[in-house]
């Protein structure tokens, strides 16, 4: 009580932060109940009927949910795969630039997808994949192929969603691995060159493990993240196509499909508890695996 | 002196190292040309938007999407000029979501860092926790809609706004400042001045505090600036459509023809009035536009911001 009183004006200060995490966080943290519930306007949250188990079940037969778990899981497994060699790739080679500004000039670009939005982001892929993008009306006319419709070819989407994920994030992921890779102390690649260690085998035997603690928390992190998917990909690259969403259905996508676009409130809650439950689990695992890697690098 | 002669020592021998360390040309160059190609794989779609936006649409049609205008033709943008409210709209809505959303997620945000930051404060953990812990769980899409809608915000700016104020990540990142750079005695003999905590926070905290304020202010700008999901969920009111909200209306009406949903009938009628290819890109380019030009300077903060968040993440 005395603590209160002495620092009442941090608590005041505290608050406005404290107001908007408790109506934008911990409130519809409440709403998980829904879950459980047939949801219906008139009685609001609180006083729709319970329903138990009923809108899981009616989840698990649907064959979408399936899908858009397996294309979670996998597009992401394959996207911290292609972030992370990728962008140890770059960030070596940057490293070994010599001139500053090419350095600077090679690491502006490559970050640059990084900063526009998805919508601008779809704009790009449209002018490549439209039916008269530039895939269709150069590069396969050049080499005497017929013109493809790819917003309604499935298949391709499993690769062209890991292409425009890697152009946007690898940038980012280098920054990081690049101030790392900095950081490693210079006396190591001196006794390395006394040694005669080729340029390959200080890269293999310095700088590798050196970054490997860095790389190993980032790759944790997003791992902790599988099961969330970035609404703004799946949902906007292929611009919301409809023959796509074998491929481009995720769980966040799919959440968002039947509740706002179809109104089915219960089915579209027990989605959202799955994945926030799945996830909490995910998060918990992770951190556990942090402290072992390395504990500074924990998140609680 | 001493330390002068050591240093310059250093150098030399740094300088003779870097040369018997080089790689050999051929393989300099060659990693040169693979980054050069990497560098250019991310920039050229966006040239390709460009120059198509400049080109005549009669060229468009009859070769598809180039990299070299034929013709160079500003009929994209001046046809654009028919929705100019429109987009003058989006720009007003979306300069005036970013300033004042990142003025207020800075404010809110430091104002929390500080008291968790002060080694002084008895209940600093509890109080991050709290935030922290929105990191690790949330209550989904359809409860946090269903909450916003019946608090009356729907199709308001605050919808926009409310949702990013507080970043997890930039309150951990601003309390690992404070907490590293802000020495506990200066508050101290602060306070031995007879200075208030708002006061401390004020005149001390926020303009030591100058470079993080700037990082974390330009990760929001960016936020707030790209931000097209929080319009997509809460806004149908023409009025309050952003840049990237009014880029997504188009983009998805077109999408809308391409489906083969609408029939032939409807797709001609909403043909007409929609813009033609080359406007479209125009479109993307004039929503583009603002971040290229502040980009040279934002991406020397967000490097910064980056590297300080990758030190203790």
């Amino acid at each position: 009580m005395r603590n209160i009183i002495r620092f009442r004006v941090l608590f005041l200060m505290m608050l406005p932060a404290l107001a908007i995490v408790i109506f934008n966080n911990y409130i519809p943290m409440f709403g998980v109940v829904l879950a459980f519930k047939n949801y219906n306007f008139q009685d609001g949250i609180w006083h729709s009927p319970w329903v138990g188990w009923e809108n899981f079940k009616y989840l698990v037969q649907t064959d979408v949910a399936w899908t858009a778990t397996r294309n979670t899981i996998g597009f992401n497994a394959v996207f911290i795969v292609l972030n992370t060699l990728g962008a140890v790739a770059v960030a070596i080679g940057l490293n070994e630039i010599r001139g500053m500004k090419l350095k600077r000039t090679f690491q502006s670009t490559i970050l640059f997808p990084y900063f526009i939005s998805y919508v601008a982001v779809s704009y790009i892929l449209y002018a490549i994949l439209g039916q008269a993008g530039f895939l269709n009306s150069t590069v396969l006319k050049f080499f005497g192929m017929d013109a493809v419709s790819w917003y309604a070819e499935v298949k391709t989407w499993f690769f062209i969603l890991p292409i425009v994920n890697t152009w946007k994030h690898v940038g980012y992921f280098a920054v990081v691995y690049l101030a790392a890779i900095v950081s490693i102390d210079t006396e190591y690649y001196e006794a390395a060159l006394i040694d005669g260690a080729s340029k390959f085998r200080q890269m293999l035997h310095i700088t590798l493990p050196m970054l490997a603690p860095v790389v190993i928390v980032m790759v944790l992190l997003q791992i902790s993240r599988i099961f969330n998917a970035d609404f703004g990909l799946f949902y906007q690259a292929p611009l919301n196509s409809g023959s796509l969403l074998p491929a481009t259905e995720v769980i966040d996508t799919f959440v968002y499909r039947n509740f706002l676009l179809n109104g089915n409130v219960g089915m579209s809650a027990a989605a959202g508890f799955y994945q926030a439950s799945v996830g909490f689990v995910l998060v918990l695992l992770t951190n556990l695996v942090v402290r072992r890697v390395s504990k500074e690098n924990a998140l609680f | 002196m001493e330390e002068v002669v050591k240093s310059s020592a250093v150098i030399r021998r740094k300088s003779k190292i870097y040369h018997a360390n080089a790689m050999s040309p051929v393989s300099y160059y060659v990693l040169v040309t693979l980054l050069g190609l990497t560098s250019l794989l991310c920039v050229l779609p966006l040239l390709l938007v460009i120059s198509v936006s400049f080109s005549a649409e009669s060229n468009i049609l009859r070769d598809g999407y180039r990299f070299i205008p034929e013709v160079f033709s500003v009929e994209a943008y001046r046809f654009l000029i028919d929705d100019l409210d429109k987009i003058t709209t989006g720009y007003g809505i979306s300069i005036l979501v970013t300033v004042v959303g990142t003025f207020l997620s800075l404010l809110v945000t430091s104002l929390f860092a500080y008291p968790v930051s002060r080694p002084d404060f008895p209940y600093r953990n509890q109080f991050s926790f709290i935030v922290f812990f929105t990191m690790l769980f949330g209550g989904g899409l359809v409860p946090w809609y269903l909450l916003y809608t019946q608090a009356g915000l729907k199709n308001t700016l605050l919808a926009l706004i409310i949702p990013h104020l507080v970043v997890p990540f930039n309150v951990i990142i601003m309390r690992i400042f404070f907490t590293n750079t802000i020495p506990h005695a200066l508050i101290e003999s602060a306070k031995i001045d007879g200075a208030g905590e708002l006061r401390i926070y004020s005149k001390i905290i926020l303009p030591l505090s100058l470079p993080v304020l700037a990082t974390i202010g330009l990760f929001q700008m960016l936020a707030f600036w790209n931000d097209w999901y929080t319009s997509l969920i809460f806004i149908n009111n023409p009025k309050l459509v952003s840049l990237q909200y009014l880029l997504y209306k188009v983009i998805s009406d077109l999408n809308y023809i391409n489906s083969g949903t609408a029939t032939i009938q409807a797709a001609n009628a909403v043909q007409e009035t929609l813009p033609s290819e080359t406007a479209k890109m125009a479109m993307a380019v004039i929503g583009i536009g603002p971040i290229i030009m502040v980009y040279p300077f934002l991406q020397n903060y967000l490097v910064k911001g980056l590297t300080v968040g990758s030190v203790k993440g």
